[in-house]
This record gives C-alpha cells, sequence and structure tokens, in this order.
C-alpha cells in the first residue's frame, strides 16, 4: 500500500481544475479522459448537484502532439503526412487545406481533374465522418445498433478510398499540384454503386432512428444554441448551420471547383442536439449530390501538374487558406521564409471552437443531457490538441 | 430413501433451481449475443464451439479465472456483499414460479407477493454496490437505481394486482388455471393495458435497456457495477438475467395462461411464453435508445401509475358488472 492511499480526499485538490467556487455539499467528477462518451482524451471535470450541472470545464493536453512546432522543422513534404492525423475522421480535408495553403503561397498550379478528384474524394471522406458520428451519437444516447449500420456503410466507402490513398484512415492523397494518384473508371463506378446504395439507406435511418420518440425526447430542446452565442465562439460547421447561420466555407470563401458545383447549405434555425443532429443528416444528401456532380462532370487530363515541385520552397510571405471540414472552417496560416521549412504554421480547428461552448451548454443541464450536448458537437480530440 | 421427505425435496429443489438459473444465465448470455449480432447485421458468436455455442463457457472461464480487484478505501463488507445480495433471493424466486403442473418446488397462496418482494431486494443490493465501491459514477448509478426500482415498483404491483383481482388469487397456479387455453381467454388480451404495464414495469425493474440508467455506460461508464472486476461483475450479470427470466415468468403465469395452450397443456407452453417474453426483451435492448432521468420518472409517476390505477378501478368495475349480469 502506498501512502496516499492514506490521505484523506480533499475537494481543493479536484477543484483546482475549475475556474468557479465549489459548493460545499456539490460532487466535482472528472469525465474522461478514460470515458466512453468523450471518445477519445478529452477530460470534462464536472461540478454535480445530484444529476444537475453546476459548472463543467474541459481540460485539453492529454494527445498534444505539437503539430505546429513539427510543421517548422521538417520540409512541407514531409509535415504533409501529419496532416492526415490531425482530424482523422476527416483527413482529407486537412489534407487540402495544407495542401491549398503551400499551393497558395508557393504559387503551384493544379490541374482541374486534380481539383475534381479532391472534391470526390473529400466529400466521401465527410460522408464517412457524419456517419461515423451518427453511429457514435447514438451510442452516447444508449442505442447500440445504429453504429454497425453506420459502419457497414463507412467500410464500403473506406474500400474505396483505400484504392487509390492507400490507406484507410489517416489519408495522405493529396499533394502540392494535385493528386498523388489517378482515380480510373472502376473508382467512378463503385462511388455511382456507393451514392445510389447510401440514398436508399438514409431513409432507413430516418424512420428507423432520427423518427425514434426516445431520440427525440433527448435531443429536442437541448443544449439551445442562440446563433449570437454560435457566433461569439466561432463556432462552425453544422453547429452554426444548426443555429440557423448558413455558413459553409465552401460558399464563404470559395475554393477548388465548389462554385462550379450546385449544393445547397442545409440550415435549422431550433439551435438544439436536433438541429445539429439533423442538419449533418442533410449535409450527408448534399455530399452525395456533389459526388455525383464531380462525376459526371470529372474531366480527362493530367491528376498533377507536370511542373508540380519535388521540393516545395515557401517564398517569403504569409498565406492562408480554409476549407469546409466535417466539423467546420479548417484554416492552415503559412509563413514561409524563403527555406524549404515552413517558418510558422498555424492550425485553427474548428474543435477546439466548438468545445468552447461546452461549458455554457452543459451549464444547469443534467448529466445524460451533458452526454449528448458533447456528441452533438462532433469533437475530434486530436484536432483539438494538435 | 424417500423423496417425501421435506428437507431432502428442498434441497433437490434448491439445487435444480441454482442449476437452472446458472444454465439460464450462460444461454441467455448466448442468446443476447446472437439477437444483438442479427440486429446488428452480424452473424454473433460462431467459432467457439458450433454456431458458438461454447462462447459464454469462455466468457465464464475469463470472469471466474479474472483478478478480484477491491478498490482502495472502499467499504470491503458492502463491495462484496452487494453482488452476493444480489444473487441471494433468485432461488426464493424461482420456488413458486409455476413450472410444472403439480410440482412448483413451493406452492403458496401467496406466490406473487413472494416473488415481487424479493425482486425489490436487488435494488438494495444496487445500492450498496454503488456505495461500497468509493467510487463516484457507482454513487450516481446507485441513486439512480434506488430512485428508478422505488418507482416503478409500484405500477408493477398494481399491473400485477389487475390480474389478481381477475383470477380472485395470488396463488400463481390458481391464476394460470382461471385463465382458458385459447389466447382469447388470457388475462393480456382481456386486458391488455395491465400486460403492457406490466411489461414496461418489468423492463425497468430489471434495469434492461431502454430503462438500464443505473449502468448507462455512455454516462456513468458503468453505473453501480463500474469497479467490479471477475465474478464480482459475473454475479451481478447472472443476477440480472435471473431476474429477467422470473419477471418474465411471472408476466407468463399471470398475463399470458402460464401453461394454458391450445393444444397439449402442459409447462412446455409456460417455458415458450416466457422465453418469448425474455427475447423480447432481449431485443428491446439492441433496438432503443436510453430514455432520460427525468423522463423515467414522468413516465413512472405521471402517465403509468395513474393509469395502473384506472385500470385496477374499470377492472373492478367490469367485474362487478359482470357478476351482476
Amino acid at each position: 500500500m502506498s501512502a496516499a492511499a492514506h490521505v484523506p480526499s480533499s475537494p481543493v485538490a479536484h477543484s483546482a481544475r475549475l475556474s468557479g467556487p465549489v459548493s460545499h455539499d456539490s460532487l466535482v467528477v472528472s469525465m474522461g479522459p478514460q470515458h466512453p462518451s468523450t471518445h477519445g482524451v478529452l477530460r470534462v471535470v464536472l461540478e454535480l448537484d445530484g444529476e444537475y450541472i453546476l459548472q463543467a470545464e474541459p481540460v485539453l493536453g492529454y494527445i498534444h502532439r505539437m503539430h505546429e512546432w513539427m510543421g517548422q522543422n521538417r520540409t512541407c513534404h514531409k509535415f504533409l503526412p501529419n496532416m492526415g492525423r490531425v482530424d482523422y475522421l476527416h483527413a482529407l480535408a486537412w489534407n487540402w487545406a495544407f495542401v491549398g495553403a503551400v499551393e497558395k503561397l508557393a504559387g503551384i498550379e493544379v490541374p482541374r481533374r486534380a481539383e475534381f478528384i479532391r472534391v470526390i474524394t473529400c466529400e466521401l471522406n465527410r460522408i464517412n465522418s457524419h456517419l461515423l458520428w451518427w453511429g457514435a451519437y447514438l451510442l452516447d444516447l444508449g442505442a447500440f445498433t445504429p453504429i454497425m449500420y453506420a459502419f457497414e456503410d463507412r467500410e464500403e466507402i473506406m474500400d474505396l478510398l483505400m484504392r487509390v490513398t492507400g490507406s484507410r484512415l489517416t489519408y495522405c492523397y493529396y499533394t502540392f499540384g494535385g493528386v498523388t494518384a489517378d482515380i480510373d473508371e472502376g473508382f467512378a463506378a463503385q462511388a455511382r454503386r456507393i451514392v445510389s446504395r447510401l440514398r436508399g439507406r438514409l431513409p432507413m435511418f430516418r424512420d428507423f432512428v432520427t423518427d425514434n420518440a426516445i431520440l427525440r425526447a433527448r435531443c429536442e430542446g437541448v443544449g439551445h444554441l442562440t446563433p449570437d452565442m454560435a457566433r461569439a465562439y466561432g463556432a462552425t460547421g453544422p453547429v452554426l448551420r444548426g443555429s440557423g447561420v448558413a455558413y459553409d466555407t465552401r460558399r464563404a470563401e470559395p475554393y477548388s471547383v465548389y462554385p462550379e458545383l450546385d449544393f445547397a447549405i442545409p440550415t435549422s434555425d431550433v439551435g438544439d442536439c436536433m438541429a445539429r443532429y439533423l442538419v449533418r443528416m442533410a449535409e450527408l444528401e448534399q455530399s452525395l449530390n456533389i459526388v455525383e456532380q464531380a462525376l459526371d462532370m470529372l474531366p480527362e487530363g493530367q491528376h498533377i501538374h507536370p511542373l508540380a515541385p519535388r521540393m516545395v520552397t515557401l517564398p517569403k510571405g504569409e498565406t492562408s487558406f480554409a476549407v469546409e471540414a466535417a466539423r467546420g472552417k479548417a484554416v492552415i496560416r503559412l509563413r514561409g521564409d524563403g527555406g524549404p521549412n515552413p517558418y510558422r504554421v498555424k492550425l485553427r480547428a474548428p474543435s477546439f471552437s466548438n468545445l468552447s461552448l461546452f461549458p455554457a451548454l452543459a451549464k444547469g443541464t443534467l448529466l445524460a443531457d451533458a452526454v449528448a450536448i458533447l456528441g452533438s458537437l462532433d469533437l475530434v480530440i486530436p484536432e483539438i490538441d494538435r | 430413501m424417500s423423496l417425501d421427505t421435506p428437507l431432502l425435496s428442498l434441497l433437490l429443489g434448491l439445487a435444480a433451481i441454482l442449476a437452472f438459473a446458472g444454465a439460464n444465465g450462460i444461454v441467455l448470455v448466448w442468446v443476447e449475443r446472437k439477437v444483438a449480432g442479427r440486429c446488428q447485421r452480424r452473424p454473433g458468436p460462431l467459432h467457439v464451439g458450433p454456431y458458438g455455442l461454447l462462447q459464454p463457457l469462455a466468457d465464464a472461464l475469463k470472469l471466474i479465472s479474472k483478478q478480484l480487484i477491491t478498490p482502495r478505501r472502499s467499504d470491503r463488507l458492502l463491495y462484496w456483499g452487494a453482488p452476493l445480495l444480489s444473487f441471494m433471493p433468485v432461488p426464493i424466486c424461482f420456488l413458486p414460479l409455476p413450472f410444472l403442473p403439480e410440482m412448483a418446488t413451493v406452492r403458496l397462496n401467496l406466490g406473487l407477493i413472494l416473488i415481487l418482494s424479493f425482486i425489490g431486494l436487488n435494488s438494495i443490493s444496487l445500492c450498496l454496490a454503488g456505495l461500497g465501491s468509493n467510487n463516484k459514477w457507482s454513487l450516481l448509478g446507485a441513486a439512480r437505481a434506488i430512485a428508478q426500482t422505488v418507482s416503478f415498483e409500484i405500477p408493477l404491483l398494481l399491473a400485477a394486482l389487475t390480474a389478481v383481482f381477475m383470477a380472485g388469487s395470488m396463488d400463481l397456479h390458481e391464476v394460470m388455471a382461471a385463465q382458458g387455453p385459447w389466447p382469447w381467454q388470457w388475462f393480456g388480451f382481456m386486458n391488455p393495458l395491465a400486460l403492457l404495464l406490466f411489461l414496461i414495469s418489468a423492463v425497468a425493474e430489471t434495469n434492461r435497456a431502454p430503462f438500464d440508467l443505473p449502468e448507462a455506460e455512455s454516462e456513468l461508464t458503468a453505473g453501480f457495477h463500474t469497479e467490479y472486476s471477475g465474478m464480482g461483475f459475473g454475479i451481478f450479470f447472472l443476477a440480472e438475467y435471473a431476474y429477467i427470466l422470473i419477471i418474465c415468468g411471472v408476466a407468463a403465469a399471470l398475463f399470458l395462461g402460464g401453461q394454458q395452450g391450445p393444444v397439449a397443456p402442459g409447462p412446455w407452453w409456460f417455458l415458450a411464453k416466457m422465453y418469448a417474453l425474455v427475447l423480447l426483451v432481449i431485443q428491446l435492448r439492441w433496438t432503443l435508445p436510453r430514455v432520460r432521468f427525468d423522463q423515467l420518472l414522468n413516465l413512472c409517476w405521471r402517465w403509468m401509475t395513474p393509469a395502473a390505477l384506472l385500470n385496477i378501478l374499470a377492472t373492478m368495475l367490469v367485474m362487478l358488472a359482470l357478476k351482476g349480469a
């Protein structure tokens, strides 16, 4: 037995993480870093009165991997694989953000075919991410089965993306001046099959899950977020759109060939967990539309620019490039100093801003609601810690 | 040696019940995994034995061989007493269940009361487990367990009472005998509201999804049994399955005619009905999300308890009218 066994527990030691004063008779619990519904190593310190949450405070740093520091210490090509590990569920968005920033700063051209391939693969990856979120969210709410159905569809998309990217999760597929491998007829045909199959599955998901009375009762009116508050906290993505703000980086700061594609920005004015849920489900359909359109419009040509540099040298200057990731606006701010290594890489991760909403949203709710709210923010913890 | 010796027959009966409860636990683990698999479009256990039938044995072996860990500064007596207390009422609850026409281990004129009162002990064991674990999540689970069981015992009892009124007895054999062989002669079909209320309360009483709030994995990690390892957890698990079986057996006897059936009435009808209800309970777990705590209590106090009371009143009036006619 260690000596620590005899030290009486002091509430002050546990509440050091909470900024507000802790009531004498409340319970301070640490949700995470090992907890089934923090999905990774997020830790939230909660002060509870019974099951009501008096204050909640996220604690970060359990998966800090110094991406930004690594970016300053290696060439752009060597740093690129890191991008697949920032948001491992929508890896291609971060691939794109970094590749886009470097291309913008170094003036590297991208062939039109490559832009379409990027759109197709990025949207497939977004579908993957939303499907996983859907399954995991239902798991948070205590339904064990939907995630199996989500994984069934997700598996097919992963198999498809594996054909061109070579990996299943942490993709490193885009490169400066294009993509590393061209897609073939087989890929296009399989992608179309997946799109039509998913179109048939989404109504089933709606009938069996979205319209379930218990799910509605758990999500409606819970975690209400006003548009002003969402803006004030810098929320982006489905969290912002669930509060009625039609802000989508693909439209607000158009990049690649998105202006040529026809898709809607699903929003909901309600602002509760159900609104965020419905926005993501609607986005699945929009992404399916985008994939189909991009496949139809896919031009012939090269998948990588013939003059794409083997070794990128960043000129002096600074730029930033934003993409719409599954969780919101992912931005890379890049500064070059004329050398092969970036002078500074700054990652703006949507999950970080979205998480900052949690203490305000969770205050005064029940523990079960807090789990529902945390899930509806769709956080990826490595992205928060960078 | 004659089997008539009361002590011997009681001992044999208890041994048989314990074997039945244990074997059922093992079979139900397999059934649960298979049903979960089918619900989720996967085969479930396949490789250990034919159709994965030996998988539960492997599970049991794993649970038995695991180290039993007592959390630091936990209350050892409560902590290890809780799983035992959770399983102890099981044999008693099985005693009055009418498996065979004339051979229940003990035939009591208050059999139903005996079962329902001893099932109530389970919530005390969950409370002790949560208190003794020295874990905040367990404590929250224990609080939930108590509130949930105390609430849902009322509609459960009221719904059972409806069938008792209709039969005029608390002996499960007589309740069974008061129903006819055909489905429309069963109390559950004459009074479907009572059956529905009983089943919902039964799921809540046995802490099964969508009412599995005391363990609520995604909220309380594992609730009251967060700290238990090996057989400490295994006994809770076994007791949970035993209670599901008991309460489904009670439902089959009260509302579905028990051993009565259109052809060849006998214990197989009772078993078939009991297991059909168990399958329903298992299927529910893999189909529905979990309700929130306040919703659960609202459901009980706002809807089910008044409905059960009104149902009893209506049943009594109908019975009076029939008697008068």
